[in-house]
């Protein structure tokens, strides 16, 4: 891999695992739903530098939209904050 | 204290895990003798461009079979648990109707939907040639669908012509199958057994870009009823269905 | 600089497969745990893709360019196996989503600790 690349991969890295710990502190649910939809579109890039393009339309086309739209389903359905 | 015990727990296996996978670096040549058989076979003897669909339909074709029945299961597993009784008013649901999407959002949604349609249709069928397949495909389609039915309040799609996709579209990759093995030389269960054409070129493979056709209407068809059910759930108070 | 990159790529997948199981094990809220086991399976697909990434490899696809030629290609098999597992991945966490839905509508809450049956 070219020098390039290889920035640009611990970069999204450093970004996945930003958001990651976001995502589980945060108490506004709709927000942690988001950085969860962040997680795929970095990791979809990722799976596209580690030269697997496949992987990575799956993962765009599943993580992307739908799973985040399933949860925010969910989210209307119950309650928005989560409490304490 | 129950947040020690398990911050403990879990630094002792990710010491575990980090140094069982950093004792061979990153990208360095591991055991070859599968990858080899698939990269030399797929070209030659089954013509079909993209290694990974050929793996995934036609070397390994039975877990697919198994990976299509378990979509179908959380399909139905989903209709099961959020079951509402069919009365007379069960048309009526407040938070689809609560609110008129403006006519921008309408008309957008108008003008995109037979784009994503076509799209997703190009890329299963293509799904031989260039990444891209019945998964990617009918995910695409669904993410169509989800569109219309979030920007217009008066879209009910009828689950009967979903049921019948899918039993059409799952009958088709189990008779393939069965084909194989009256059909095909050394009668093996989804075996190729049509003739194989040129690589490259859009006839080519076999039974593997009809498999893959079949998989992504009935991905696509799946994943449109799990959001169609999950996007007519009544709220608690007015369920009739109270148990 | 190999040791680094062989610590950065495989200590991150690590890193997100603690983090998810952290927030599965730990927190309340019921919807916090499914995101949990969701980051959870995005850090073991990292994990099989990145096992099967070799030096200056390219992508498994036999297009024109290189047919004649003679290229160190990707492993394709891990890259089925975790094409299988998104799919499967995205089913089960919409059947997780339906019982909270379910749970939310008989109970009226969605803290794990007020759920009579359920006790840590």
């Amino acid at each position: 891999m070219g020098i390039g690349s290889i920035i640009f991969l611990i970069g999204a890295l450093l970004f996945i695992l930003i958001a990651a710990i976001y995502a589980i502190i945060q108490k506004d649910l709709i927000h942690a739903v988001i950085a969860s939809s962040l997680i795929s579109l970095a990791l979809s890039l990722v799976f596209y530098i580690l030269q697997a393009p496949d992987v990575a339309l799956t993962e765009a086309a599943i993580g992307i939209a739908l799973s985040t739209i399933i949860f925010i389903i969910t989210i209307r359905n119950t309650k928005r904050y989560e409490n304490e | 204290m129950k947040k020690l015990i398990v911050i403990t727990l879990l630094l002792i296996l990710g010491f575990y895990l980090i140094s069982t996978f950093s004792s061979t670096p990153f990208g360095a040549e591991k055991v070859s003798g599968v990858k080899d058989f698939y990269l030399k076979q797929s070209p030659e003897t089954l013509k079909v461009s993209n290694v990974v669909t050929a793996i995934v339909v036609s070397f390994r074709g039975f877990d697919t079979l198994g990976e299509v029945t378990v979509l179908f299961l959380a399909s139905t597993a989903l209709g099961s648990i959020l079951y509402r009784r069919r009365t007379k008013h069960s048309g009526l649901n407040p938070q689809r109707e609560a609110v008129i999407s403006s006519s921008l959002v309408r008309t957008g949604a108008k003008v995109l939907f037979p784009m994503i349609i076509l799209l997703g249709a190009y890329v299963f069928v293509h799904g031989h040639l260039t990444p891209g397949g019945g998964f990617q495909g009918g995910a695409i389609i669904a993410t169509g669908f989800l569109l219309i039915l979030i920007s217009y309040r008066k879209f009910f799609i009828n689950h009967n012509v979903l049921t019948w996709v899918e039993a059409i579209a799952g009958t088709t990759f189990v008779l393939i199958g069965i084909g194989g093995l009256i059909y095909a030389t050394q009668n093996n269960f989804l075996e190729n057994f049509l003739p194989e054409g040129t690589l490259n070129k859009l006839m080519s493979g076999g039974v593997v870009s009809i498999i893959y056709i079949a998989v992504g209407f009935k991905v696509g068809a799946e994943i449109t009823g799990i959001l169609d059910t999950l996007l007519t759930i009544k709220e608690a108070g007015l369920d009739p269905d109270e148990n | 600089m190999q040791e680094y990159l062989t610590y950065s790529v495989y200590g991150s997948a690590i890193l997100l497969m603690l983090i998810g199981l952290y927030a599965a094990l730990v927190k309340k809220n019921l919807i916090k745990i499914v995101i949990g086991l969701s980051i959870l399976d995005a850090g073991v697909h990292l994990l099989f893709v990145a096992v099967g990434y070799l030096n200056n490899a390219t992508a498994p696809i036999f297009s024109e360019a290189v047919i004649g030629k003679n290229v160190v290609m990707a492993d394709p098999v891990p890259q089925a196996l975790v094409l299988t597992a998104i799919v499967i991945g995205f089913g089960v966490t919409a059947v997780a989503l339906a019982l909270v839905v379910r749970l939310y509508r008989k109970h009226n809450t969605t803290n794990i600790d007020e759920i009579k049956n359920l006790k840590w």
